[in-house]
């Protein structure tokens, strides 16, 4: 902390010097060789900060309870954080900042896919290691990024299995907001359920923009929708803002889970927080983490962290949990390759397995997904889940979705010899689907 | 309206239900062998063993079994011990058998039956199997409506049996329609029954009756097909009116809601002239004092819950006054007649309201629950009205036209227009204009409190709450003409009604996008916006 | 204000401006490439990719400060221009990837791929040449600027409700260029550049080579504007913004003059946004945002409206105020420091930082007559 102040303030001293140019050179030469530093690139500000700033926190927790544990080779680690504050292009300045000026061994951060593309090119150029904790649209794997939560066949596909053969569900209202992983998850649904036998006509797709706030016509349009006589449910991608109108608009008009059940992929516990949860019992997650789940490893977990924020309220979520085991995995790569060095703890990183923290483990596969458990839950009147299904084993991501055209063909496995990320097994070539 | 999806799934365990009572008539009753084993199959704890099990209560007849099914609906039925039992949790947690209501002879560790989506409607159809054989003729009528909903031909001749019982009219022409709703797509029966049915069923006029006239089997005779043809188009004309209808009621709503939010600003931007880019924190503010007061009610005061936004309202007002006066003192007093530096400072200020308010209340959403007075929604012809928008639509208007009367009728009011239209003389008449000034953007930041009382009802309450008005606020205002409450009201009106007619042909984005290129080309035909000021200064 | 003399093109804030930025374009590239990489004078490239798009930002306040400061046209929808500019860029950087690309499809860009788009869509067609994308670096925001300029002059819009509609312009433009269906990348915008002209845009060159770029902009950028406020052209413009009835009654089709200043200044945001883009290396919708362009309006407010050079030194200032807050132990609490100095600006430095450096200038020198620069500050009152 002291070497970082004075840093800072060595600086704001040189600012002052006319030309910036000259005082921005050589900044932090010499500096403490003793802790391996670890960067922090979460939203603190703007309108990601909801989401994000619990990640910061946890990481920070993670480096805490590793450092009491002896830290990593025998060094501390040392957080450095930053405030990308929801701004797409200072996610990349700021990933160049913590990368070429800070020198950390290692990133955790982002969230939206927008800020993960923005920065992908930095952690290229750079050659470092991001892991990446968010459910996402899959469609990528790149050398240098571990995807640490789930590829929409990890989240969505067994969401829909889930309602076909408990609630019976034929007619389907796919919602969401308006960017790439709805898009791409929509897409793959629609694939899914026509290949399921869902017919066109039973199937209604809406995006809205983000931070929609009046659901009025549209959760009227969703009612109508299911009144034709046969079950319906929603599957909702709609993104984090948008949702609490969403629900209040649907406790509104009345619709209950055992009408129509709201079945969403980015809502969790820390969403529910804000959210009077009585209007929306029943209505449904699909998650590979629930705080809710009842194993010693997860109790744990919870006591320790709400020991570290000093809030006993303090909620656990999905993210939290991909955060947790990425980071566990990187300190076991590193162990493993015996330096933080970025090739080496990346080629290390395949294969690792750790625990997760619903009671099992979650290995680091070739193409740079972890595998996971599906879990199911209907949210309770306390804002929890009770857990009502839960794959019966691990499933592995397919990055490269089989439903879509431009990747049903394509493979990624980082393994020597393929080592590539868009292996086109049609053509057997390394570079996607060009001809 | 109940849904239909929950009472078509009610329906077919209804039908079951009483094909199954009818039978139970003639067969004599064998329920304490049948309760004993349902009873043990809730222990097993699997959703398809207690779905079973109430099936099996609904059709025991034992006097226990409402109290059973109604136990497990409130989260009180629990299970525990070796071998596994079932248990009622009484009053204290205490384990009452569930047969006698007798506290349990032990006590071993317990846990809640588990329940889902299905097992809740099993809940319901159980509760209303047994209700079938109530006096509640309300809880007939549904069944009735479910099975018309099911159209399940099987459940004819109970429905049927029923029929010829019952004498309430309502639940009479219920089943009635219900029959009709089975006759239409049945095979082997006439063509002038069929007709009947169709006229029975387009007589209603509403989805669920073009739903059901659309099944019409393609084997009918022309007749028949002509018929429902002409009823469906009926239908439709109809709804397609009460659709607009809808749409425009919608869009009043929505315009409440942007009236809330411009309300305020149309004092401190439209009257004051202060570009006032804080004003959506005002808002947030707002939306956080109900949060606290919902907070210390939960805690300490439970039972004035449904008190909590009336209570809010007046705290709200005084406290974001309290901040408007204080930023009007520190800030903006310094900066009258640079209009646009007020912009400046008064982003910087909501840069550290949000920032302050994020470290105070952390960044994520706060929970603030509606009052029950602001739940549920009913019916006028085929139009959905919620409770909640409702209330929304009033309340905006009433913090309207209190505005107005305190403009128009106040000393206070009086002074404050005095003085922005001309400083100088008022304060030659003696108006502390200084104090009026900051009673005035206080003013204006307290309207803007208790408009964030009621949008906490329908946003998130978050930091960045008021980042997603202030847009909109503007533009309401500059539409409406600076300057002049009435065209806020029309301009929020007209924003509103044009957004939620243009939605279903264009889509939510694009919708808005082509509402903003409205406005702007409106703002060409008429550059001072709905109702302009008239008079000598508006060349300033 | 007797102006015995025309004060010359430049003035001398305008020539140390001039040559500081002379001084920088040379000296970055030379300590970048030839100082060794652990002496105390060595530019490492983060810092300058940082200083090129800090040089964008400071065109694009210039570009306010003309409308701003000397026409008084206050836009909250700059950004949309700067956006467009960058989009213009950002889709030749597009077609350049080629079969690079995740999918390796030649023509698509990825992300039209994976939402199953089978061709591209005609307005695209063109940006796989450079001549063409630089074109329409100055022509979709210049064009947008004249049709909205014509409109909204000619009916005398003025003050707020210009403001007003400019912010609703590029709001309208935010949420259009947002959706998925505009094949524009939606959300996630377009990024993953790999060359320019047929330079690795991640080589160090390359991006010593724009970052001189955007000097070289930004010097013209200042010639020219200052150019146009010196110039008769410019003494119009000034008396529209101080009193544009006036103007007209003595004969001058005040609209015109409004709208040339408002074509050059959106063209100047345009060719901003285009270097900023291959230097940040993604172009997105948020850059349409309404915050983003009020925050443009603050960077001039802080170097000082209607003083062009410090527009320049506001944009510098703030942004890097904003690198250098979000880092370290002060992350959590820069939007408090952010907010109170714009806080600070309005209520102590209402002219900007080299606003109130004229004025104590123009203090010391009362009793020289040397008038350097009185035309420019505009009266307070508005």
């Amino acid at each position: 902390m002291l070497n970082m102040f004075t840093h800072a303030r060595r600086m704001a001293g040189r600012a002052l010097v006319g030309a910036a140019a000259l005082a921005l050179a050589g900044g932090g030469v010499a500096s403490a060789q003793e802790t391996i530093k670890v960067g922090v690139l979460h939203s603190l500000s703007g309108t990601m900060a909801i989401s994000e700033t619990t990640l910061k926190d946890t990481v920070l927790f993670m480096v805490q309870e590793q450092n009491a544990a002896g830290g990593v080779l025998g060094k501390k680690l040392e957080a450095v954080v930053v405030d990308p504050a929801s701004n797409w292009p200072l996610f990349a300045e700021k990933a160049r900042e913590l990368i070429a000026k800070e020198k950390v061994a290692v990133v955790f951060g982002c969230w939206t896919s927008v800020s993960r593309k923005s920065v992908l090119p930095v952690f290229k150029e750079l050659n470092s290691i991001l892991f990446y904790p968010v459910q996402y649209e899959g469609e990528e794997s790149e050398r240098n990024v571990f995807y640490t939560g789930a590829a929409p066949n990890q989240q969505a596909i067994p969401a829909v299995d889930y309602l076909m053969a408990n609630e019976d569900v034929e007619r389907w209202v796919l919602a969401g907001t308006d960017y790439v992983y709805p898009r791409t998850t929509n897409k793959i649904l629609e694939a899914y359920l026509k290949s399921k036998g869902v017919k066109e006509e039973d199937i209604m797709i809406n995006y809205t923009p983000f931070g929609h706030s009046d659901w009025q016509t549209i959760v009227a349009d969703i009612k109508k929708f299911g009144s034709a006589g046969k079950k319906t449910a929603v599957v909702s991608t709609i993104n984090g803002d948008a949702n609490v109108p969403f629900y209040k608009e649907l406790g509104n008009q009345g619709i209950k889970a055992t009408d129509i059940p709201v079945v969403a992929f980015s809502v969790g516990e820390e969403e529910l927080a804000g959210i009077d949860t009585k209007p929306l019992l029943g209505h449904l997650a699909a998650w590979n983490y629930f705080q809710s789940v009842d194993v010693p490893e997860n109790a744990d977990f919870i006591k320790k962290w709400q020991a570290y924020t000093k809030n006993d309220k303090r909620v656990t979520n999905d993210p939290m949990e991909a955060t947790v085991i990425g980071f566990n995995m990187w300190v076991k790569a590193v162990e493993k390759a015996g330096t933080t060095d970025a090739d080496a703890v990346i080629d290390a990183l395949i294969g690792i397995t750790v625990p997760n923290l619903s009671g099992g483990f979650s290995a680091m596969m070739p193409n740079h997904h972890i595998t996971k458990p599906v879990l199911i839950g209907e949210i309770k009147e306390d804002g929890q889940f009770d857990i009502v299904e839960q794959t019966p084993g691990l499933i592995v991501a397919e990055e490269w979705s089989p439903y879509l055209e431009g990747s049903k063909d394509l493979i990624a496995d980082w393994r020597k010899p393929l080592n590539c990320g868009n292996f086109n097994v049609k053509t057997g070539k390394c570079g996607g689907a060009g001809q | 309206m109940t849904s239909s999806a929950r009472l078509f799934r009610l329906a077919r365990v209804l039908c079951s239900a009483l094909a199954l009572l009818l039978a139970a008539a003639l067969v004599q009753r064998a329920e304490a062998q049948d309760i004993s084993a349902a009873l043990s199959q809730l222990t097993t704890n699997k959703y398809d063993d207690t779905e079973a099990a109430l099936g099996a209560l609904a059709l025991s007849g034992s006097p226990a079994a409402a109290g059973i099914v109604s136990a497990l609906a409130d989260g009180k039925l629990v299970f525990g011990g070796l071998p596994p039992r079932v248990f009622i949790e009484g009053p204290g947690g205490a384990l009452l058998d569930p047969l006698t209501m007798q506290p349990a002879a032990d006590a071993p560790a317990v846990k809640p039956v588990r329940v889902n989506n299905r097992v809740r409607r099993a809940i319901e159809a159980a509760n209303g199997a047994l209700s079938l054989v109530s006096p509640d003729a309300g809880k007939r009528r549904e069944a009735a409506l479910a099975v018309g909903r099911s159209r399940d031909e099987a459940a004819l001749p109970a429905l049927e049996m029923a029929l010829a019982k019952e004498s309430d009219p309502k639940v009479k022409s219920a089943m009635n329609l219900a029959r009709a709703s089975i006759l239409i797509a049945k095979e082997g029966i006439t063509p002038a029954e069929r007709i009947a049915a169709v006229e029975l069923v387009g007589a209603e006029g509403n989805q669920d009756a073009l739903a059901i006239l659309r099944s019409v089997p393609e084997s009918a005779a022309p007749e028949v097909k002509q018929a429902a043809a002409v009823a469906i188009e009926g239908i439709e004309r109809n709804l397609a009116m009460w659709g607009m209808a809808q749409n425009v009621w919608y869009g009043l709503s929505l315009g409440s809601v942007l009236l809330l939010a411009a309300i305020g600003l149309a004092i401190t931007f439209g009257v004051m002239g202060v570009i006032n880019m804080a004003h959506g924190e005002m808002v947030m503010l707002g939306a956080y004092t109900t949060f606290v007061v919902q907070e210390v009610i939960r805690t300490s005061y439970p039972g004035l819950f449904d008190a909590s936004l009336l209570i809010a309202i007046p705290l709200a007002f005084l406290f974001t006054g309290l901040i408007g006066v204080l930023i009007e003192r520190t800030v903006i007093r310094f900066l009258y007649g640079r209009a646009l530096e007020t912009l400046l400072a008064t982003w910087g200020i909501s840069l550290i309201l949000q920032q302050a308010i994020r470290t105070i209340f952390g960044p994520t959403n706060r929970e603030v629950g509606a009052p029950s007075w602001m739940s549920g929604s009913f019916e006028i012809g085929h139009l959905s009205i919620t409770s909640g928008r409702l209330w929304i639509i009033v309340f905006a208007l009433l913090v309207f036209f209190a505005l107005l009367a305190t403009l128009r009728l106040t000393r206070i009011g009086l002074e404050m227009r005095a003085v922005t239209q001309n400083r100088r003389m008022a304060a030659s008449m003696g108006i502390r204009t200084n104090w009026v000034d900051a009673m005035t953007f206080g003013l204006g930041s307290g309207i803007a409190g208790i408009a964030g009382v009621a949008l906490s009802q329908i946003d998130n309450v978050s930091p960045n709450l008021g980042q997603s008005y202030i847009i909109d606020s503007f533009l309401v205002v500059v539409f409406g003409g600076v300057g002049n409450l009435w065209g806020t009201l029309v301009g929020a009106m007209t924003l509103g009604v044009a957004n939620k007619l243009l939605e279903p042909y264009a889509g939510a984005v694009l919708g808005k996008i082509a509402l903003l290129v409205i406005v702007i080309l409106f703002i060409q035909k008429r550059p001072r916006g709905l109702f302009a000021l008239k008079g000598r200064s508006i060349e300033t | 204000m007797s102006m015995t003399r025309q004060p010359a093109l430049l003035g001398t804030s305008g020539l140390i401006f001039l040559a500081v930025l002379f001084v920088a374009a040379v000296l970055v590239p030379v300590l970048n490439l030839y100082a060794a990489p652990d002496s105390a004078v060595h530019v490492p490239t983060y810092v300058v990719s940082l200083l090129g798009k800090y040089l964008t930002y400071a065109l694009l306040a210039l570009s306010v400060d003309l409308i701003w400061g000397y026409v008084g046209i206050l836009s909250l929808g700059q950004g949309a221009f700067f956006a467009l500019g960058g989009y213009a860029m950002g889709m030749y950087l597009m077609r350049q990837i080629g079969t690079r690309g995740v999918y390796g499809d030649p023509v698509l860009p990825d992300f039209m791929v994976f939402l199953n788009w089978k061709e591209l869509p005609w307005f695209w067609y063109g940006f796989d040449m450079f001549p063409f994308a630089a074109l329409m670096v100055l022509l979709a925001p210049g064009l947008l600027a004249l049709v909205f300029g014509w409109f909204a002059f000619r009916s005398r819009v003025t003050g707020v409700y210009l403001s007003i509609i400019t912010q609703a312009m590029t709001f309208a433009l935010l949420l259009a260029f947002f959706r998925n269906d505009m094949g524009f990348g939606g959300n996630n915008g377009l990024t993953d550049f790999k060359d320019i002209l047929g330079f690795n845009i991640q080589a160090d060159g390359t991006r010593l080579t724009l970052f001189v770029l955007s000097a070289l902009a930004l010097g013209l950028g200042y010639i020219l504007c200052r150019f146009l406020v010196r110039s008769h052209f410019g003494k119009v413009l000034v008396a529209v913004r101080d009193a544009e009835t006036r103007v007209r009654f003595t004969g001058y089709r005040a609209e015109n003059y409004k709208l040339v200043a408002f074509v050059v200044s959106a063209m100047l945001a345009g060719i901003a946004g285009a270097l900023y883009v291959p230097q940040v290396g993604i172009i997105n919708p948020s850059e349409f945002s309404p915050a983003n362009s009020i925050e443009i309006i603050v960077w001039v407010a802080v170097g000082g409206r209607g003083t062009l050079v410090g527009a320049a030194l506001g944009a510098v200032l703030v942004n890097y105020a904003k690198t250098y807050f979000t880092s370290g132990m002060l992350a959590p609490y820069w939007l408090f420091m952010l907010g109170g100095l714009f806080v600070a600006v309005t209520l102590f430095l209402p002219k900007g930082i080299v606003g109130t450096y004229y004025d104590w200038r123009e203090k010391r020198r009362q009793h020289d007559d040397i008038p350097d620069e009185p035309l420019a500050t505009p009266r307070p009152a508005e």
